[in-house]
């Protein structure tokens, strides 16, 4: 652990108009560790990234590597320096060979022609260290992503051999596949590479890394022993909650005991998200809190007929129901208000009266219009209900502020009547005042008995929004807290939890 | 009333422009708006403009539709060929007229089914999946008419084409009905409204609850339907099923109808009646450079400038009303 520091950033600054993304930061690899990069999304990791391999230009900062001043013009510079990157998508070209992907622009010539011969025994030889043991002149995209994301981190050592950096690399692998490839980093590490691991999987995180660095809003948490760091500790890190000021409770001390419920069972989706159950009642609130990736968003698709379950069964009131599209879930009084809010929510270009009307007349049937005056007074009710902030209903809906949007979402949705609303981020992007006012009305919905389940990283929101609270974990409902047990620092233990930490 | 001046305010540069044209076919024909009556039609150069761009004011009925879904339909001049080449072999094999019409149309509806299919199932690019039928579909109308340009002598058919009724030709009659037909459907049901939110955000349409991937296969169906009743009056104008030049290129002159209209490739808005508005300043732009007696060499260089024009008249107008993108950032700050 004594090893010098191999590449080092002090002092790194980059901002982007009006923003800052990276606020002094200081990072440092050591030769022969693997260093975990963590950080929620816009905490600034591949802006970092990024600086480092050249592909953006700090304001400000330093960069050594092996103790002398470097200036990375761009990537291919950084190759040559040595530091190699692999992305979590491969950057490869899945129509060529694996020997020509690992040979690309610097293939072995003969008489001024490739060397198919000498290049496919060099590309046995190299892959043969990673012990892969593969037909090299088979295309790429015949083999596993595991082995194309092996064959990308080959390139990059073979090119760069002193850093190399992964962003997200275990994303779209099982199991098996992410120790066949933690063996090939651990082997890296032996042989002295300092290797810069990006990841949302604090399994991943304690299984393979030696030193951790948190960002948070563009600035250093710090740099931590892996050994030497609970887990609670880095959640907190990570989240920007301390557990001392982690205090407050549920909502609610007792469970409504309503008759009215929704019931899922068994519902899974193959690699994604393991299957779970869960039952949600008339008048409750039941909240979804985990680290992204961990499988929150999956989980209200699920719900909602967008990914089709691969086994499980939904009842309602006792009796059993089918939802295959969200075309089912809606009629049976389900509601979405979606993560990505303008690529899966609002219809730009149409009026904030349509935009409201759309769920109630799409669920009536295309041949019992709503009439433009009964439209225009539902805008109109909702409008004021919700305090939409708009000059005029027929106003194309993208001109409005994002919280405004999210209220004619919202809007959308309680016109129809629903039963269960499932909100996935309902507050992200949006101002402080409309804000506080969409907490308070997913009370005020609870209270007039709905039932909601809502997604969100902000803890103290939900917090004091939920009756109950599910903690996911890579893509596995991990656990639940109830009523007097909901704080945001039990929460953050929860999601922390080794295995089954929590009931 | 309210409603409908701001609705002619945006036509403006639309009627401006066939104003325009007309006024200059004036010009070059001075018996230009000369109409009379004999044998109880009216005849006269804009009767003929209306007859004329009929078969691309049907296309244009369902291109709209199928644009407003942010889709295209290359097919539909093949589809008119195809149409036509069975209504014209069933005729001279002695079928009645209705079975023969119903057959025609109901291929139109098929071809419409197949490319609905590709594009919202299949989820191919408009695009291409509707290239397929476009270059396969005047094959299929060759082998249809084995080769030949199938001739016929069925009055009722050619009536389709050539007839008249309550003083004006068949296929004018036949346009403004479906014209009225498909805004009425559109606008008195939820339709409209369903077709310009896929159009706009289809993954949020469906999230909303809408069967979008049925309505979009709907769309298609329709416009093949238009195509098939665009192709029934071609072949029944010229008495006969010509596999190979029967609507050809009509399909661009029916996506120029529906952008002149007004309505954006990108999907979302649209109207119907602008659309027909459209076709018909496309056909008096044809008509008006024939019968000036330029030479015919011109005609595509002269309609490519005034087709510049009516394009930039109505981007500008658009802009000054506040709907052009660049004038959203604007109003973005305003609200925030």
């Amino acid at each position: 652990m004594s090893n010098p520091d191999l590449l080092t950033a002090s002092d790194i600054r980059k901002s982007f108009v009006g923003f800052k993304a990276l606020d002094g930061v200081d990072f440092s690899v050591r030769a022969g560790e693997i260093h975990a990069l963590l950080g929620e999304n816009g905490a600034g990791k591949s802006t970092l990234i990024k600086v480092l391999t050249g592909v953006l230009k700090p304001d400000s900062g330093v960069i050594e590597l092996k103790g002398s001043q470097i200036a990375v013009r761009d990537t291919l510079h950084a190759q040559q320096l040595g530091i190699g990157t692999v992305y979590q998508e491969v950057n490869l070209l899945p129509n060529l060979t694996v020997a020509e992907n690992l040979y690309i622009g610097r293939q072995p010539k003969r008489f001024g022609l490739v060397d198919t011969r000498t290049m496919q025994k060099q590309a046995r030889a190299l892959l043969a260290d990673y012990d892969i043991d593969i037909d090299v002149g088979a295309e790429l995209s015949s083999f596993s992503v595991a082995v194309q994301q092996l064959v990308a981190i080959a390139r990059a050592v073979d090119m760069s051999g002193s850093v190399l950096i992964l962003d997200e690399p275990t994303a779209s692998l099982d199991r098996h596949e992410v120790e066949l490839l933690f063996g090939v980093l651990r082997k890296l590490r032996d042989r002295g590479l300092g290797i810069v691991f990006i990841t949302h999987f604090l399994d991943q995180v304690y299984a393979i890394s030696d030193r951790i660095t948190v960002l948070r809003n563009g600035r250093l948490v710090g740099t931590r022993e892996t050994a030497s760091l609970p887990r609670v500790e880095l959640v907190s890190m990570m989240l920007g909650r301390t557990l001392a000021a982690a205090t407050g409770h549920g909502r609610r001390d007792t469970l409504p005991q309503s008759s009215r419920q929704i019931a899922f069972s068994n519902f899974g989706l193959n690699r994604s998200l393991a299957p779970f159950d869960m039952t949600i009642h008339a008048g409750e609130v039941v909240g979804i809190a985990g680290l992204l990736g961990s499988g929150r968003t999956e989980t209200a698709r699920l719900m909602f007929g967008i990914d089709l379950a691969d086994a499980g069964t939904v009842t309602i009131d006792g009796k059993p129901v089918r939802i295959a599209s969200p075309r089912d879930a809606v009629r049976l009084g389900f509601g979405l208000c979606p993560e990505d809010r303008k690529a899966d929510g609002i219809i730009g270009d149409l009026s904030v009266r349509e935009n409201i009307a759309l769920a109630l007349q799409a669920r009536r049937g295309w041949y019992r219009r709503m009439s433009t005056r009964d439209q225009t007074e539902l805008a109109h009710r909702f409008v004021k209900a919700l305090d939409i902030r708009t000059t005029d209903v027929e106003k194309p809906v993208k001109l409005l502020s994002g919280g405004n949007q999210q209220k004619v979402i919202l809007a959308r949705w309680l016109a129809t009547s629903p039963r269960f609303l499932i909100l996935d981020e309902p507050t992200r992007g949006i101002d402080v005042g409309a804000h506080a006012e969409i907490i308070e009305l997913i009370n005020k919905l609870c209270d007039e008995g709905l039932a909601l389940l809502v997604i969100s990283s902000e803890l103290e929101e939900i917090v004091a929004y939920s009756t109950r609270v599910r903690i996911l974990r890579d893509g596995v409902h991990v656990g639940e807290l109830v009523g007097a047990e909901i704080s945001t620092g039990s929460i953050m233990q929860a999601i922390a939890a080794d295995q089954g930490g929590v009931k | 009333m309210s409603r409908l001046v701001p609705g002619l305010r945006k036509a403006a540069p639309q009627f401006v422009c066939l104003a325009m044209i007309l006024f200059f076919n004036w010009l070059a024909f001075p018996g230009f708006f000369d109409l009379r009556i004999q044998d109880g039609r009216l005849f006269g150069s804009l009767v003929d403009v209306l007859n004329r761009g009929a078969p691309v004011a049907i296309l244009a009925v369902g291109m709209t539709a199928v644009i407003a879904s942010k889709g295209v339909d290359l097919s539909v001049g093949a589809v008119m060929a195809m149409a036509g080449a069975v209504a014209a072999t069933m005729t001279v094999s002695g079928h009645p007229l209705l079975v023969v019409l119903l057959s025609a149309l109901a291929v139109g509806v098929a071809c419409g089914l197949l490319n609905g299919l590709l594009v919202a199932v299949l989820e191919l690019q408009p695009i291409v999946a509707t290239l397929i039928l476009m270059v396969a579909g005047r094959g299929i109308a060759q082998l249809i008419t084995k080769g030949v340009i199938v001739t016929f002598n069925d009055p009722g058919l050619i009536f389709v084409g050539t007839g008249s009724f309550l003083g004006l030709p068949m296929p004018v009659i036949l346009a403004a009905a479906l014209a009225i037909f498909a805004v009425a459907v559109v606008r008195r049901t939820a339709l409209g409204l369903l077709i310009e939110s896929t159009g706009v955000n289809r993954s949020a349409s469906t999230y909303a609850g809408i069967n979008s991937r049925l309505l979009m296969v709907m769309i298609y169906a329709f416009s093949g339907f238009c195509a098939a009743l665009a192709g029934v009056i071609a072949a029944a104008d010229i008495r006969g099923a010509d596999a190979n030049n029967a609507g050809l290129w009509l399909e661009l002159d029916a996506i120029l109808a529906v952008v002149i209209g007004g309505t954006s490739l990108l999907g979302g808005r649209f109207s119907i009646l602008m659309s027909v508005l459209g076709a018909i300043i496309i056909q008096a732009m044809n008509t008006g450079i024939l019968t000036s007696g330029f030479p015919p060499e011109y005609n595509l260089v002269v309609k490519a400038c005034v087709i510049i024009m009516i394009l930039l008249a109505q981007s500008v107008s658009l802009g000054a009303a506040g709907w052009l993108p660049r004038r959203v950032p604007a109003a973005k700050s305003k609200e925030a």
